[in-house]
């Protein structure tokens, strides 16, 4: 009764659990995009992964005939591109997307169909560079693409001209994300959820999301200015013009330390808000959690020529940068230090994901000491680009961010699927994990420090180096195998996994009140948060007990919804057995359709699909430039006529899907409801 | 049974505008967000044109003469100053433009008594005054790229030229996305009119327009002034 | 300025943030101020450009950065009504335009445009 006396008139069934190709193609749903996200990336994953399996095997022994010089460049290029921009950010925003409108209480994200226009702009960009596989033209300057080395003169083919484009495109779809997640945390948070109130991995991505969009900007440019240097011949990049050769290596890494940040503190933001849930603890010192990560965010863009050591900079740079990259090294401490005090006098469950958990936190923090030993220039020196430095990334990338997003993958995927993943393959995973990084990474450490340089695609027997590649090669053979236990545990799950229920870890926050997987219109009832660990307070009041809490804009909230029913002060420490009651925290077990609880929930639609694919071929168009600029060196007038007729047809051809897509976006209603 | 936990009176909604965490529009925040964004993109261009400033190998250059050797013909200091001091005077004025224009669209149902209230409340006036000088400064800019393009400076002449045409090629940009914008709204207008529930519609390109005006203040001084 | 503030203005602003979070907007008057002073110091900006004499002193750049400044500040603070406005927007445009000018700042340093001057200090 209640249900039908609570339906709208307005309510209609075009809501209906829609299923299909199509309603993945127009979906606005937080959810299925981060979904979506979710399964590319580790698409994306796989693809990265076996281009570093074909390294491992051309450099697992000395004189390697594998692969050529050109494929291996294009490999390692490749596989850096496609870990950083389309595994580990990918898989990062998958978590962005699926978690946050759950975690601060909101039924979306503050503009959903951007959030598919970003998703549609990644998977495209993410084509748009693989493409230049079939070419056998893969990008070829490494992933950080220093110019002059790439600009048109050192790399004539299109292999740059595919890395350049590429990453433009796929710098949109973060900036649109960017911008969409700032605004939600802002102004999407549930009745009570005050910024201390947040969930660790909400503020982590909060974080990030400042990081990304102050750092894609100035990446931007530097592609920009490439790209005009490329096919309109200008001279940023031109040595014999004047032009600096480290410019490209100022901007580039402008951008690329806040990048690093970009990369491991949603893994970090995860592991703060699974370990909890698994050693029955609350994260230790949340403020001084959150600091930290702001203070590692903003010290972040003030280190980025400790990169460039060994240019000559001169002391004072140096000594100016190498004070402050060991001054991040005290706010990422104490998020160490806070793991473990986590974990201490906790009742830990090892499962899978908590040994993940544990993974990144011992893994971090060799990677991070390693980090401090190049902070010191004269070290850096002897390290800079060796396998020393491919020793440190990884650790701190696969020991650190990729540990952190497989905990995540496992703690999160019962909410995702409503199948848990089983724990008996996932220790397989693990363990082969743990034991194929070590080593594979270690052993790169000694090959370093013997002087084994970076991106060389052979080398003599007899330096030093032979066993540490082979224990390199074998190391990333088990990792091989590790993986494919993950790929086995994740088909059987979706087809024959435990059914989860609402929460199977009982874990504290917002996203484990309502069923797995979370209807569309994510809570029914909207709630109204009282403290930092909700469903602690109303199960389990005695694991919160000595937790303070902050009681700071709870007044605010009840001016920004209208005097409705918010921030109730809270209790306080003393007075914590006093149970929140029914009205405030509800569990909701029962999945309705929208239209039943009176929710008008966005239309779905494929015209984000349309922008991102008409600004895909736009951006993508100058290939076709750079083919007629050849056919006109070789003489050949008409090739030349054809090749810019193709490019005007695709720039003009996608510049009017996207304006056209785009203006019929903005002019629809978000839903068709809406008055 | 399981109630349905909930009767709708009861919901704050979350579409509802009003209920959003500060009080304040979605779309509001994320164009702060996106101005925020776009300051790192001009301080990428900026910091390269005053890196650049003065290595070039070859003329023309901006403030001073140049000779070239092989031809021996005279080039002066390319920047036209009176012009585009005009130009910048023309976009300050555009920004007059688009504040009266969203004080027209806040106040857009208070009754108008006298011409000058009639004139001031008619934010199709404004909007489109503000779009006729953004098309006015396009045309110096215009001008001006052809003008140097004829004195022999093209975007791959040298340092100076690249970076310089970069630079100002990318706020001519920006000025025509917030043209677009302009006489979109422009349309919006005619077509239904705008009222005080369009206020924050104009308030984000108000917004936007101004701070590619106020780039443009920083340009101004870097690059024609300061010599 | 005889057409400055329009009667029902101030009443109509304050009728319709009734909630009374946001403070008073700028008036008609005040952005007709703001457009005289913009367009005062663009004027001199381009005066002092033609003067020898300034172009020549030590102070020729600094002077231009501030009148600079000031003219952004005004713009900023009026007509983006950042003055008027909710907190928030305050820190989201400052915290990104500190950082874009202590990274341009400190490009200065490293590419040795600012060096020779802290040396001369020096």
């Amino acid at each position: 009764m209640a249900t039908i006396a609570a339906t709208p008139a307005h309510a209609h069934e075009s809501h209906a659990h829609p299923t299909g190709f199509m309603s993945w193609m127009s979906t606005v749903d937080h959810k299925r995009i981060g979904t979506l996200y979710l399964f590319t990336a580790l698409f994306f994953f796989l693809l990265g992964g076996l281009e570093a399996e074909i390294i491992r095997m051309q450099l697992q022994g000395p004189n390697g005939t594998l692969v050529s010089a050109e494929t291996y460049n294009q490999l390692f290029t490749m596989h850096g591109t496609t870990m950083i921009f389309l595994a580990i950010m990918p898989l990062s925003a998958a978590f962005f997307n699926y978690l946050i409108p759950l975690q601060i209480g909101a039924r979306d994200v503050a503009f959903p169909r951007l959030n598919a226009f970003s998703y549609w702009v990644y998977v495209l960009g993410g084509i748009f560079i693989n493409l230049s596989w079939l070419l056998h033209a893969a990008p070829d300057g490494g992933w950080f693409g220093y110019a002059p080395l790439t600009t048109r003169a050192y790399s004539p083919g299109m292999n740059i001209d595919f890395w350049v484009l590429g990453l433009q495109i796929l710098g949109v779809s973060s900036l649109a994300a960017g911008f969409n997640f700032i605004t939600t945390i802002i102004n999407m948070r549930a009745p009570g959820m005050n910024l201390m109130r947040m969930p660790m991995f909400t503020w982590a991505a909060f974080v990030v999301q400042f990081l990304i969009v102050l750092a894609f900007p100035v990446i931007t440019i530097a592609l920009v200015f490439l790209m005009f240097d490329r096919f309109f011949g200008t001279n940023f990049y031109t040595t014999a013009a004047g032009a600096d050769p480290l410019l490209w290596q100022h901007l580039f890494w402008i951008f690329g330390h806040p990048e690093v940040y970009i990369l491991i503190l949603p893994a970090f933001g995860l592991v703060s808000d699974v370990l909890p849930a698994h050693t029955r603890k609350p994260i230790f010192g949340y403020p001084v959690m959150v600091f930290s990560l702001i203070l590692i965010a903003f010290l972040g863009f003030g280190v980025w020529a400790h990169h460039m050591f060994a240019v000559g900079m001169g002391p004072i740079a140096d000594t100016v940068f190498g004070l402050t990259t060991m001054l991040i090294a005290i706010p990422t401490g104490v998020k160490i230090f806070n793991w473990i005090a986590t974990m201490h006098g906790g009742s830990i469950r090892f499962t899978t994901a908590c040994l993940f958990c544990i993974a990144l936190v011992a893994f971090f923090t060799i990677g991070g000491l390693s980090g401090v030993m190049h902070a010191s220039p004269p070290a850096d020196l002897q390290q800079t680009d060796t396998y020393f430095i491919v020793a440190h990334f990884h650790y701190v990338l696969f020991g650190g961010s990729m540990m952190g997003l497989f905990a995540g993958v496992y703690h999160y995927f019962p909410k995702i699927t409503g199948r848990l993943l089983s724990e008996r393959i996932g220790k397989w995973h693990f363990w082969l994990t743990a034991i194929g990084m070590n080593l594979t990474f270690f052993p790169m450490h000694m090959s370093g420090l013997l002087g084994m340089p970076r991106r060389i695609y052979r080398y003599d027997a007899g330096q030093g180096w032979d066993g540490f590649n082979l224990a390199s090669s074998i190391g990333a053979y088990i990792l091989a195998v590790g993986t494919l236990f993950l790929v086995w545990n994740i088909i059987k799950s979706l087809r024959s996994g435990t059914r989860a229920g609402n929460d199977p870890w009982g874990s504290p926050t917002l996203e484990w009140a309502i069923p797995s997987p979370p209807p569309e219109y994510n809570f029914a009832r909207i709630p109204t948060v009282t403290s930092r660990y909700p469903l602690w307070d109303m199960k389990q009041p005695a694991l919160t007990s000595e937790v303070p809490h902050s009681h700071r804009g709870d007044k605010e909230m009840e001016v920004a919804v209208g005097g409705k029913t918010v921030g109730h002060p809270h209790p306080g420490p003393a007075a914590q057995s006093t149970r929140v009651s029914e009205s405030e925290m509800h569990i909701e077990t029962e999945t309705y359709t929208p239209a039943q609880v009176g929710i008008v929930l966005p239309d779905p639609t494929v015209k984000p699909f349309f922008v991102a694919l008409g600004m895909v071929i736009m951006l993508g168009s100058p290939l076709f430039m750079h083919e007629a600029q050849i056919r006109e060196i070789a003489g050949n007038a008409a090739g030349h006529r054809t090749a810019m007729t193709m490019f005007w047809i695709f720039v003009l051809g996608g510049a009017a899907l996207m304006v056209g897509s785009l203006y019929n976006w903005l002019l629809t209603p978000l839903e068709s409801d809406h008055h | 049974m399981t109630s349905v936990p909930l009767t709708a009176g009861h919901v704050p909604d979350a579409h509802d505008p009003h209920a959003t965490s500060t009080g304040l529009d979605n779309k509001k925040i994320a164009i702060w967000a996106f101005i925020g964004s776009e300051c790192m993109l001009f301080a990428s261009l900026i910091s390269t044109y005053l890196i650049y400033k003065g290595r070039s190998k070859v003329g023309p250059f901006p403030h001073e003469t140049w000779t070239d050797p092989s031809t021996g013909h005279k080039f002066g200091a390319i920047l036209n100053i009176p012009v585009t001091s005009a130009s910048t005077f023309v976009l300050l004025m555009s920004s007059l433009a688009m504040v009266l224009a969203l004080a027209a669209v806040q106040n857009k149902n208070i009754p108008k008594r006298t011409t000058s209230e009639r004139i001031l409340g008619s934010s199709q006036l404004w909007l489109l005054a503000t779009a006729a000088l953004g098309i006015t400064f396009l045309g110096f800019q215009a001008y001006e790229f052809t003008s140097f393009v004829h004195e022999g400076l093209s975007i791959r002449t040298n340092l100076f030229g690249s970076s310089f045409f970069t630079l100002t090629g990318f706020h001519g940009a920006h000025v025509t996305a917030g043209v677009i914008w302009l006489l979109t709204l422009f349309a919006i207008d005619r077509k239904r009119g705008l009222g005080p529930r369009d206020e924050v519609n104009v308030d984000i390109a108000a917004l936007y327009w101004h701070f590619v005006d106020v780039v443009w203040i920083a340009i101004f001084t870097l690059v024609y002034l300061i010599k | 300025m005889t057409h400055s503030t329009h009667p029902a203005a101030d009443a109509a602003v304050a009728d319709h943030h009734g909630a009374g979070i946001e403070h008073a907007h700028p008036t008609w008057s005040t952005y007709w101020k703001v457009a005289t002073i913009l367009t005062l110091i663009t004027a001199v900006e381009v005066w002092v450009y033609y003067v020898p004499a300034i172009v020549q002193s030590r102070w020729f750049v600094p002077v231009l950065l501030i009148m600079s400044a000031v003219k952004f500040a005004i713009v900023v603070l009026f007509y983006m009504h950042l003055k008027y406005d909710h907190r928030l927007f305050r820190v989201l445009f400052t915290g990104p335009l500190i950082i874009a000018m202590t990274t341009i700042v400190a490009l200065m340093f490293l590419f040795g445009k600012l060096a020779a001057r802290v040396g001369a200090v020096g």
